[in-house]
């Protein structure tokens, strides 16, 4: 009876092991900024100065932008603290939708949006406030030569795209589509990131990713411009939230985000304006 | 082994059903919200066959090179003096610790087309690893070796070192007394050790979406298909969970009954002691 024995004691270690493969690459993209922020109203309803903590669930694509639209937004309210939790559009929609305390949501597409507006979770309709084209991105000696869309179809290339699921794959097959090119990826990667990656290690010749993702990543790739992308551009609306626990500072930032300051930060990383 | 010694202790039982809870519920979660009346259909599916086919294959396969490669290195940790071998026993259980995601960058760095090792391959071999088949196998078994390898590890630690030793006095060889005396032992220590291994490899997803990337019938393993599925189609995603954890089961549990029943009367002290 040994090897039963055995087998009994790693057995609840087999059940975690096989949960914990399952949802490692979901759980990094849960928010667990969401809970922490809470909100706690102290708004001076009748005061010019706003004061409180708000909770901002904005989409990873816009890590980078809305960490210095929050750090301007402070700076003009001393008497506010934004917390931003990152994360999938899709994931934000789903824990706002399932009650996190959440003040704003900026999605990465119209669609995730309205999972929430339609949810009854937002307070007015959502406000564009950006929008987002692909790119050719190609590793820095671009081997394969890459100059135009077409030459993704060409035999040989290694290829890496979203998968058709994610925003950036739609947008992908879309803009091939349009363009009537059949392409073998070697590849459908989980996210718009992962996609980057491999053309920063030059695993693959090219891919497509966004053009704010071409500008984030730097010297260590090159971004190819295409006129084809601009049937496909992505749009990026933002709301507040209806139970938002602090709405006067949620509506504030949404401000700030659609303002002059905010729309040039924004311009900076490469969206367009809606 | 029954109740002789009078009733188990409540403050070891209370954390014991505790833990189980812990670790039964999610599962439970599954079950529960699984749309078992669309379930016939989504198994009829080629994504799903293919995908699970391939996981089969490949946990499989990794498990096997583990064998190969992990038994004689447990030996080596558990039998030869040498400087250095508890940094040495470090290194190769470092996967254990390691982020998977992390583990698949690191693969892309020594295999990958720019790799230490893979740029070598690449050029003069003209072998690809990532984005192969074969490369979900590389990536399954960095993870998933050090779980045999500490088994066997503890199984040949366990193991009397007597047995061996008068296999030398009787004039047979290191290599003559490991194959006819060590291995028959160790048995159900490396049978623990596979099933181990086995079930890390098929849940493993960071390092294979990382290093092998995520194609239908070529890399997209299981755990993969449920991470994308997850992102569009939740219900179909909590579907893909349910027929994994199933064929799991089923599969362990079936290695259970073939082993149990065949070594039951094996009664070396060795195996008594794992």
């Amino acid at each position: 009876m040994q090897p039963l024995r055995s087998l009994l004691r790693i057995a609840p270690a087999l059940a975690l092991l096989t949960v914990a493969g399952l949802t490692a690459g979901c759980g990094s993209s849960g928010g667990s900024d969401s809970g922490n922020g809470g909100g706690s109203p102290r708004t001076d309803a009748a005061g010019s100065t706003l004061s409180g903590t708000i909770v901002v669930s904005a989409a990873a694509s816009l890590t980078g932008t809305f960490d210095q639209i929050k750090a301007d937004f402070t700076k003009a309210n001393p008497g506010v603290t934004v917390t931003i939790s990152y994360g999938g559009s899709d994931t934000l929609a789903a824990q706002i939708n399932a009650g996190a305390p959440v003040d704003v949501f900026a999605a990465a597409s119209d669609k995730t949006m309205a999972l929430v507006v339609d949810g009854g979770n937002a307070a007015s309709t959502a406000t564009r406030f950006a929008t987002n084209t692909l790119e050719i991105a190609v590793p820095k000696d671009n081997p394969a030569k890459i100059a135009a869309l077409a030459d993704l179809a060409r035999s040989g290339v290694k290829l890496a795209l979203c998968a058709p699921t994610v925003p950036c794959g739609a947008a992908s097959a879309k803009v091939l589509a349009a363009a009537n090119l059949t392409v073998t990826p070697v590849t459908q990667e989980q996210d718009v990131k992962s996609v980057l990656t491999k053309v920063q290690l030059g695993e693959v010749d090219a891919g497509l990713v966004y053009k704010t993702d071409v500008i984030a990543a730097g010297s260590t790739i090159k971004g190819i411009a295409f006129p084809e992308a601009a049937g496909a551009a992505t749009n990026y609306p933002v709301v507040v939230c209806k139970q938002a626990p602090n709405a006067a500072v949620a509506k504030a930032f949404v401000d700030y985000v659609l303002s002059a300051a905010g729309q040039k930060v924004l311009a900076a990383a490469g969206f367009a304006a809606p | 082994m029954r109740d002789s010694r009078g009733r188990p202790p409540a403050a070891l039982l209370v954390p014991a059903a505790l833990g189980t809870l812990f670790l039964t519920l999610p599962l439970l979660g599954i079950l529960v919200r699984a749309p078992w009346s669309d379930i016939g259909r989504q198994l009829r599916t080629d994504e799903l066959q293919t995908s699970l086919r391939l996981s089969l294959q490949c946990a499989t396969l990794a498990t096997l090179v583990s064998m190969i490669l992990g038994i004689p290195l447990a030996w080596v940790l558990a039998r030869v003096e040498f400087p250095g071998r508890a940094v040495l026993r470090a290194l190769v259980t470092l996967p254990l610790v390691l982020p998977p995601v992390v583990g698949g960058v690191a693969l892309l760095y020594a295999f990958g087309r720019r790799g230490v090792l893979g740029a070598y391959l690449d050029q003069h071999l003209g072998i690809t690893l990532p984005f192969t088949t074969t490369g979900v196998v590389v990536a399954e078994t960095f993870v998933a070796m050090p779980f045999l390898v500490i088994s066997v590890e503890g199984a040949l630690r366990a193991l009397d070192v007597r047995y061996e030793d008068a296999a030398a006095t009787l004039g047979a060889s290191r290599w003559f007394a490991f194959r006819h005396v060590t291995l028959p032992a160790l048995g159900p220590g490396i049978a623990a050790g596979a099933v181990l291994c086995w079930a890390r490899a098929l849940g493993e997803f960071g390092a294979t979406i990382t290093f092998a990337g995520n194609f239908p019938g070529t890399t997209q393993t299981m755990p993969l298909a449920v991470y994308i599925a997850l992102q569009s189609n939740p219900e179909s995603a909590l579907i893909l969970s349910l027929v994994l954890l199933l064929v799991s089961v089923v599969i362990l549990v079936a290695l259970r009954e073939r082993w149990a029943p065949g070594r039951s009367g094996d009664r070396r002290p060795a195996a008594r002691a794992w």
